[in-house]
């Protein structure tokens, strides 16, 4: 076991754990905006969604507690990174430029660490925003087909009835889009996968992959601000 | 190392004025007039470290406007010419910057950590005795291209000087690669790679965010596909041994 703990923090072995739990994290999000997007088809279809999330139980449990773990390890092994980094040139390029050609640096592999900062802050905030947030008791409840359940659908329009919660939202989901614009084939690369082959395709679908889940969460803020009716 | 430390804490940037020069020399030919200029003046000339001055020795190394070898593809420095700058170009020349290379003096750093990450790779077991048959060992044409390829490495040190992390990834992974593709590397495959990395590691180089930088400064264009080489050998070699 201590073996094996040696060999997943080495330097490659924290590479298989960022883009092990990397990977998990975007398969976690997109499953997240496809449940979301019963926002779009209205109060019961989203309340009735959620309730069955939540009638899992003990599976949700499992899935969320190893969600955190992902989170957590994702976060840890990224800071170490970050630290080494500072570690490995103590005096800085008095002028640094990159090479251009097949390098993948850019806006998006250099901010790996402020965008995933601004991410953990933000998920922090949302947690407690809606899963944390007023239930039941509060009386935010609704019943559908004669079962009271939460109406999480009238928190989230309340919340995204405020412009300025409306603007961070907009502004962190671009972040994560940034994050994965990198992140995504870079976990790929971090996994041995990649070969001359397969990268510029992944590299490509990372593109892909960032903007659609980016323009598909910070539509729903805006959609519901401009667009839904209070109380409806 | 303390006194290292201090070298690197007192450097400074000094502004010199080449002379003459034209546009079909080398950089480091550029370097040569300055010195001669220099030592004419007396003053002391700049060191830089140079052996074969045709890009087969990986020992031109500094950072020339921010990038490793300058602005040339796959070339080393002793292979870029000054008909790539203009007449009165301030040029900005720095050492490699990392750890794992500390600076000896101007822009001569210290490589040997790569010696080192060699040296922990250890032997290959080879037959000795009478001469064996040609072609007795069957190596695939792609995999002997490959090997080949990665085996262009000059241990230059262009990567980790180019890499945001001073990660010598590329350096490492091409060496595992080379031996690992082929079949007289595969005795010791496993142990060779976790000495390897765990050398890479001690040397005080940073870790691999994927940037790629690595590929685009090679002088020998060495592709990352040797990085996901070396992680699934690394993979094998960590099944092996838990
Ligand atoms: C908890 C907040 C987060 C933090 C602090 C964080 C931090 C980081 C950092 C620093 C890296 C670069 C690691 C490296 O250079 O080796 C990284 C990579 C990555 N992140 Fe995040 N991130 C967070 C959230 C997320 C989320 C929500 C997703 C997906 C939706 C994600 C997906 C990825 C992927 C796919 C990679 C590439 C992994 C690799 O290079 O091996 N991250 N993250
Ligand atoms: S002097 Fe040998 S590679 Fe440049």
């Amino acid at each position: 076991m201590s073996k094996l703990m040696n060999y997943l923090t080495s330097s490659i072995g924290r590479k298989y754990l960022t883009g092990i739990t990397g990977i998990g994290l975007v398969l976690f999000t997109i499953v997240h905006l496809l449940g979301n997007l019963n926002l779009f088809i209205g109060q019961d279809s989203f309340n009735l969604y959620t309730y069955k999330l939540e009638s899992l139980g003990p599976l949700l449990e499992v899935a969320e507690i190893g969600l955190a773990i992902c989170f957590l390890l994702h976060a840890i092994v990224g800071v170490s990174v970050y630290l080494n980094k500072k570690k490995a040139r103590p005096i800085d390029y008095y002028v640094y430029n990159s090479a251009g050609g097949n390098s993948k640096q850019n806006f998006s592999s250099k901010s790996m660490m402020v965008t995933g900062s601004i991410i953990l802050i933000f998920l922090v905030i949302h947690v407690a925003t809606f899963k944390f947030g007023p239930s039941i008791e509060q009386g935010y409840v609704t019943n559908i087909n004669g079962v009271d359940m939460r109406d999480l659908y009238r928190l989230v329009v309340e919340k995204f009835k405020q412009l300025p919660i409306v603007i961070v939202y907009t502004i962190v989901m671009i972040l994560l889009g940034t994050h994965l614009r990198h992140g995504f084939w870079s976990a790929f690369q971090s996994l041995g996968l990649l070969n001359k082959k397969y990268r510029p395709f992944v590299y490509t679908l990372g593109i892909l992959v960032a903007v659609m889940l980016s323009i598909g969460f910070l539509i729903l803020p805006i959609w519901v601000y401009f667009f839904v009716e209070m109380g409806a | 190392m303390a006194d290292k430390n201090l070298l690197q804490i007192h450097g400074k940037f000094v502004d010199y004025t080449v002379e003459n020069a034209n546009s079909h020399m080398s950089f480091l030919e550029l370097l040569d007039l300055l010195n001669e200029q220099l030592i004419k003046k007396g003053e002391e000339p700049v060191e830089f470290d140079n052996d074969c001055r045709e890009g087969i020795c990986g020992s031109c190394s500094m950072v020339i406007n921010g990038i490793p070898h300058g602005p040339t593809k796959e070339s080393a420095t002793c292979q870029l010419h000054m008909r790539h700058y203009n007449d009165g170009d301030t040029i900005i020349v720095e050492p490699f910057r990392a750890k794992g290379f500390p600076i000896i003096k101007d822009l001569v750093v210290d490589r040997s950590a790569f010696d080192r990450i060699i040296q922990a790779g250890g032997y290959n077991s080879v037959n000795v005795g009478s001469a064996p048959d040609a072609n007795s060992i069957l190596i695939p044409k792609d995999k002997a291209d490959m090997a080949f390829d990665f085996a262009a490495c000059i241990g230059c040190g262009a990567c980790v000087a180019a890499c945001p992390n001073s990660s010598a990834s590329l350096f490492t992974a091409a060496k595992i690669s080379q031996l690992s593709l082929l079949p007289q590397g595969h005795p010791e495959r496993y142990r060779r790679v976790i000495r390897m990395v765990e050398q890479m590691e001690k040397e005080g180089f940073g870790d691999c965010s994927n940037h790629g930088e690595c590929e685009a400064v090679c002088p020998k264009g060495i592709s990352i596909d040797a990085i996901s080489i070396m992680r699934r050998e690394y993979f094998k070699a960590m099944l092996k041994n838990v």
